[in-house]
């Protein structure tokens, strides 16, 4: 299926992408190329079988409610850009 | 002292132990080496020579008290992948370039507990997403056998390190292939174990069901000896596995007489170079000559692995990376208009083209109205394949065919066309669907490169792989071949 510069706009909003309007016949040209590519995906007889989530058959393991991690709040923020009295700031979002 | 050959894990362990060289020697060796040759591999993202020299220091002085493991002062590179605390990890993206990471990934931390020497993390894909290394944005990683060629991918500065000699192991990942194919596009071997035994803790996530961390060293002894350390449980994956940890060691050299390899039938249609074909046949007569049994087996839907594959790794992909948001980690735009502005463009400009196209293809796979079509589809089709090859494992030991349709390409050879890169994986992804163990091993050359043949065990049958290919080691030499010097001529 061909992909038209709405559906890459769609995709790229979604995705929270920003994509330039010289850039979106490339995503046109190539996406739609691997798109075209994961259609043979419609020609198998999966008929019966069940989605596969993960490869081991084995449920998410449960531990007790008991707190072991410390708060290292000052250390994991000095990878942001922006902080402020221990808060991650952004720009206002109500006004 | 100065190496004229290039070493081993299992040789530098040797050294170490009689006491011929001490772990700064080995070190400033490997750092020496990196310094001639990587100009020209651009092998290496970082390299960390003060910290390196001082943890050569600490294992020197902890094997004089005599209390130092077997691996105690040898010295190995991670993938730029692995978090290592107070270095940067930048994944090879504009939008790690200056992430420190707080903590040590948990196969990190292992290896560092065992006394091994970090030189340095490398070079590979951005963000894991491509197989040939080109899409770094520190620039691609070159062939140490022919450098106008493609080390593979995503693990290619890995491969390409240890191949060269710059370091006797290095750790990759491997989400569908990228251990195995830039270890066979290298001429090393490259290990990816069963999903779930190795910690992924601190490995910056790609892909999660298909996730997986690998070993790249010269030989699958050399591979044994750090499985004996990686592997096994970690409360802090939630998708580690709770089963205990062999010898691996132990059963190298078990007899594989009676013993029956399956190849199948589909692998011969699947592009494969009629050359690397016939390396790989003669590779099979290794095998048949200690008593073996080579059958055909069947994979009726190896040609829907890759598609299968490029939906179900870009939507966990897509959904992984929406962490990236400029806000707490990574990239940061300059001056955002509002917060949809500063997501947009913090991700836009910190992401580069192959991983721009992934999210953008698993955002799409994952959207209202195509969810069905394509990820359910996929998920469903992911089953047929794993039952496809659990079929195999109740007629054979182990699956064995090439690790990929061809030998090293050009680099640019494929960047602009990702369904031919994407097919460059047709041999490797089914390991990853069906999270199942597989190593890449250096089986003869084709017109001056590296072949490599691959072998797939059953879950958690590590050890049963590991011998395989060691005594295909012990019965050839094609793992010692190294490529000529890179050094930079004057």
């Amino acid at each position: 299926m061909a992909l038209s510069k709405k559906d890459i706009d769609y995709i790229a909003h979604l995705a929270h992408l920003e994509i330039s309007a010289d850039e979106t016949p490339m995503y046109m040209d190539k996406l739609g190329r691997i798109v075209e590519f994961i259609d043979e995906l419609g020609s198998a007889q999966t008929d019966g079988l069940l989605p596969m989530a993960h490869p081991l058959e084995m449920s998410q393991r449960l531990r007790a409610d008991e707190v072991k991690a410390t708060n290292e709040r000052d250390r994991y923020q000095q990878n942001s850009a922006v902080t402020a009295q221990g808060l991650y700031l952004v720009p206002r979002v109500i006004e | 002292m100065s190496l004229t050959t290039r070493l081993n894990l299992s040789e530098m362990a040797a050294m170490l132990a009689s006491g011929e060289a001490s772990s700064r020697e080995l070190t400033t060796e490997c750092l020496n080496r990196i310094g001639a040759q990587d100009e020209l591999l651009n092998a290496f993202i970082s390299v960390s020579s003060d910290a390196a020299l001082a943890a050569a220091d600490a294992a020197d002085k902890q094997r004089r008290s005599g209390d130092a493991g077997l691996l105690t002062g040898v010295p190995m590179a991670h993938k730029d992948i692995f978090c290592a605390a107070g270095t940067v990890t930048s994944c090879a993206s504009r939008m790690l370039e200056d992430f420190i990471s707080p903590y040590d990934a948990a196969v990190v931390e292992r290896l560092a507990q065992a006394g091994m020497v970090t030189v340095g993390k490398t070079n590979m894909d951005e963000f894991a997403m491509g197989s040939s290394s080109e899409t770094s944005y520190f620039g691609p990683v070159k062939n140490p056998w022919d450098l106008s060629r493609s080390p593979g991918g995503s693990s290619g500065g890995s491969a390409a390190a240890v191949a060269a000699g710059l370091v006797p192991m290095a750790t990759g990942t491997d989400t569908g292939g990228s251990v195995r194919q830039p270890a066979a596009l290298c001429g090393i071997t490259g290990f990816k174990p069963s999903y779930g035994r190795i910690s992924r803790y601190g490995i910056v996530a790609f892909a999660s069901s298909l996730d997986q961390a690998g070993v790249m060293a010269l030989t699958a002894e050399d591979v044994a000896l750090v499985m004996q350390i990686i592997a096994g449980f970690d409360e802090r994956d939630s998708t580690s596995a709770d089963q205990p940890v062999p010898d691996y060691m132990a059963s190298l050299e078990a007899s594989i007489k009676g013993a029956k390899l399956g190849v199948p039938r589909e692998y011969l249609d699947a592009g494969l170079d009629p050359a690397y074909g016939a390396v790989v046949e003669t590779a099979l007569d290794v095998y048949r000559q200690m008593g073996a049994e080579i059958v055909p087996v069947s994979l009726p839907n190896l040609s829907l692995a890759v598609p299968t594959y490029y939906v179900v790794c870009p939507a966990e992909a897509s959904s992984n990376l929406s962490r990236f948001d400029g806000v707490r980690f990574g990239h940061r735009a300059e001056n955002p208009r509002d917060l949809e502005d500063l997501y947009k463009r913090s991700r836009s400009e910190g992401f580069g083209d192959e991983v721009k196209r992934r999210i953008m293809t698993g955002t799409f796979v994952l959207s209202a109205g195509y969810y069905d079509a394509y990820y359910l589809k996929a998920q469903k089709v992911r089953q047929l394949i794993t039952d496809d090859m659990t079929r195999c494992f109740e007629q054979v030991d182990l699956i064995v065919g090439p690790t990929t349709p061809s030998t090293a390409f050009k680099l640019g050879e494929k960047i602009d066309d990702p369904v031919q890169m994407y097919l460059n994986d047709i041999y490797t992804v089914s390991a990853n669907l069906a999270g199942l163990p597989g190593i890449s091993v250096p089986c003869g050359m084709v017109d001056g490169l590296p072949a490599g043949m691959q072998l797939i065990g059953p879950h958690f049958a590590e050890e049963r792989v590991l011998n395989f290919a060691h005594l295909y080691q012990r019965e050839t030499d094609w793992h010692t071949l190294a490529p000529q010097g890179t050094e930079r001529q004057p």
